[in-house]
């Protein structure tokens, strides 16, 4: 029942020092589980981690070299979402 | 971090998932490297978009979610990714079967480290799966509704202990030869996802390999546990691998789009391979009197699992299918006053935010 | 109750059933995301209870270490309060139980690191971060099934007057143990009340005030509990796994 459980992307700063990179998505009904279920997810809650969760739907993405004309029509649901970045170094065996 | 709370026998198997997990790293190193060489721009206005994608594909560019890609192409990704991640979740049951009663507190933390661990692995690949345009609500109905498949090794029963470690050891390590191969997929999303999945899976298999190991060295009881656990896992894990490769259905184009890269028999004749030297070092019989070397192939020569059987188990026939799909709806079911109670919390908030605003 | 190694297998039990019973919602719980939490909180008591566990059988002295005392003593040697074992009955109950046992376990940790013995202070250290999450967890639950839905606000009012009162069990005086649990009742109220508040829900005014666990006498749930852990250990007795 994610209709109800928008689309977060999450952002994860490992250390001190780095930025917030996207380490991928998940499903939540608000912002106060997003960052709950992120940590679970993401981090297995490993402290001293910063991390932010952003709604899907609230990022514009720019796509300088693809065709939008080309784009099937579910090219507009916020699900078309860049995921599984890098994960940054100390998250990644947790 | 739980996952690593346990230490491989002396010398067991660290070469082989070692070697395995050090063509994940190469696969990572690959994406990087691709990432590097710089993509080529979009396809020119008057382009052919089918000979562009071929062109990104045979460049071993990554084809990333907002790119064209042939509707075929998608379909196949959003099948099998799906089906991978209803793997996960599904196969969360057979090990989930034990926790309460694992024989030692060290080893209910593992496992049910190692069961959450695949509750992850399940939520990384439905967003995959997601960037494909569709979503996860989607698909988990496509598999309550019993029209999208999950791996047919999750409707073997766990007997006993054993079993959790012959899951660990010959499913897993199934399931990694599979997948390792999956971290050079052409579609990005799915690369990364199998590169971060194979990672964690690595340990499973030692988990499960360690296991075996012990019990194996113990007492004559949970000898002849282990046996029984490899005697009954052992033709269903040879059977993940999929049909022959004459009998396959998507085999050959997933192979021309680089979603697979190696056929069904390869990867199970590898899987062989690898197994027989691991089984030694346990003291445990691979349940097979025609398997032995063979000189002129440089492989083992083994006997095929009953491919009808799988057929059956596939088709919803086999020893637990209905009890895995009864278990996962009625979770669903039951859960769904909680999620309403989440939605409707979180609306009556944002309304509220929305009165203070005004 | 009376010295170290009594305290010490009291919270042990807590953690170690209140472990037992949140693993059995793996693969059951209403959400994916939440089926990760609910395991991420029954390592965090399963790892409390095994440190506990050691410690006490070292105090013991008598040669039991952590899976001696799990699998090996039956329902009337253990000393968990009734709370913990009770079946996990739908999620309100469970969260329920969560955030009580949460906000008896983040203040009980938080004293226990400031105690004279070095160990327990040094499992208190950990354990009181792992219990001001599951605290915050269950706080969360509370609030949104309490202000969710009619459903969801009937049957978590439910669950609250359920498991209410086997809270004061928790706080039965003990003045010579490390940490007297009469203490730390304030904190408890301080917590709870307002949670339950902003939930919209009425705190039970109950009399009723189950107890003996801490004396061995259970319900009538434990010894299911234990017959289901134990089986497997028992069944090979001397065994390694």
């Amino acid at each position: 029942m994610t209709d109800h459980s928008p689309l977060w992307e999450v952002f994860v700063r490992a250390r001190r020092g780095l930025s917030h990179t996207h380490v991928g998505s998940l499903h939540a009904p608000d912002a106060e589980l997003a960052l709950r279920n992120a940590r679970d997810l993401y981090t297995r809650r490993q402290e001293g981690v910063s991390i932010w969760v952003v709604p899907a739907g609230a990022i514009t993405a720019s796509s300088p070299d693809e065709k939008d004309a080309f784009f099937d029509p579910a090219a507009d649901k916020v699900y078309r979402h860049p995921t599984f970045y890098e994960v940054p170094d100390g998250v990644a065996h947790l | 971090m739980y996952g690593n709370d346990f230490s491989a026998p002396d010398g067991a198997t660290d070469e082989a998932p070692g070697g395995l997990l050090g063509e994940v790293e190469a696969a990572e190193a690959e994406l990087r490297a691709a990432a590097a060489r710089g993509r080529r721009g979009g396809p020119a206005p008057d382009e052919d978009l089918a000979a562009y994608f071929a062109e990104v594909v045979d460049a071993e560019q990554k084809i990333e979610p907002r790119d064209w890609m042939p509707d075929a192409y998608r379909r196949t990704l959003i099948r099998q990714i799906a089906q991978h991640a209803h793997s996960e979740i599904i196969g969360m049951q057979p090990e989930g079967n034990w926790i309460s009663r694992a024989p030692s507190l060290k080893r209910k933390a593992i496992l049910l480290a190692k069961v959450q661990d695949e509750a992850g692995h399940g939520l990384y690949l439905y967003a995959a799966a997601e960037t494909l345009g569709i979503s996860r609500d989607e698909l988990v109905q496509l598999l309550l509704d019993g029209r999208q498949k999950y791996s047919s090794i999750f409707n073997y029963p766990t007997l006993s202990w054993a079993d959790v470690g012959a899951i660990g050891w010959l499913v897993d390590g199934a399931a990694i030869v599979n997948q390792v191969p999956l971290c050079r997929c052409s579609y990005g999303p799915y690369a990364r996802a199998m590169i971060r999945v194979c990672k964690e899976e690595s340990f499973h298999q030692r988990q499960g390999y360690e296991i075996l190991h012990t019990l194996a060295h113990g007492t004559p009881a949970q000898q002849a546990m282990a046996q029984d656990a490899v005697d009954r896992w052992w033709y269903p894990s040879l059977a993940m691998f999929g049909p022959p490769d004459g009998d396959s259905t998507h085999s050959a184009q997933s192979m021309a789009w680089k979603i697979k890269r190696f056929s069904n028999d390869d990867l199970r004749q590898r899987f062989v391979d690898m197994c027989v030297q691991q089984a030694e070092i346990l003291g445990l019989r691979i349940p097979d009197a025609d398997l032995r070397w063979n000189d002129e192939r440089q492989a083992y020569d083994y006997t095929q699992p009953d491919y009808d059987e799988l057929m059956q188990v596939i088709s919803g026939d086999g020893p637990c299918n209905r009890e895995r799909m009864a278990h996962r709806r009625a979770a669903h079911a039951d859960g769904s006053w909680v999620r309403e109670a989440a939605a409707a919390y979180a609306a009556k908030r944002a309304e509220q935010r929305e009165k203070v605003a005004a | 109750m009376n010295g170290p190694f009594d305290f010490t297998l009291a919270l042990a039990d807590d953690a170690l059933i209140a472990a037992q019973r949140l693993a059995e919602w793996t693969t059951r719980a209403p959400e994916m995301e939440e089926d990760i939490a609910l395991a991420n909180i029954a390592l965090d008591q399963l790892g409390a209870a095994r440190l506990l566990l050691s410690y006490a059988g070292e105090l013991e002295g008598a040669g039991r270490d952590e899976d001696a005392l799990a699998y090996l003593r039956d329902d009337r040697e253990f000393r968990n309060a009734l709370m913990v074992e009770l079946p996990n009955d739908d999620f309100a109950v469970t969260m329920a139980k969560l955030f009580f046992l949460a906000a008896y376990q983040l203040p009980l940790y938080t004293a226990l690191a400031g105690c004279a013995d070095e160990r327990l202070a040094a499992i208190g250290a950990k354990a009181r971060k792992e219990s001001a999450y599951h605290l915050d967890h269950g706080a969360l639950w509370v609030k949104r099934l309490g202000d969710g839905t009619e459903e969801s606000h009937r049957r978590m009012q439910a669950a609250v007057d359920q498991v209410w009162p086997y809270t004061h069990e928790l706080f039965a005086a003990d003045p010579a143990a490390p940490v007297d649990p009469a203490t730390l009742r304030p904190a408890f109220d301080e917590v709870v009340g307002p949670v339950l508040t902003e939930a919209t829900l009425t705190q039970p005014d109950s009399a009723w005030a189950p107890a003996g666990g801490r004396a061995g006498v259970h319900t009538e749930h434990l010894a299911y509990l234990l017959a289901e852990m134990q089986v497997l250990h028992r069944a090979h007795p001397g065994a390694k796994w």
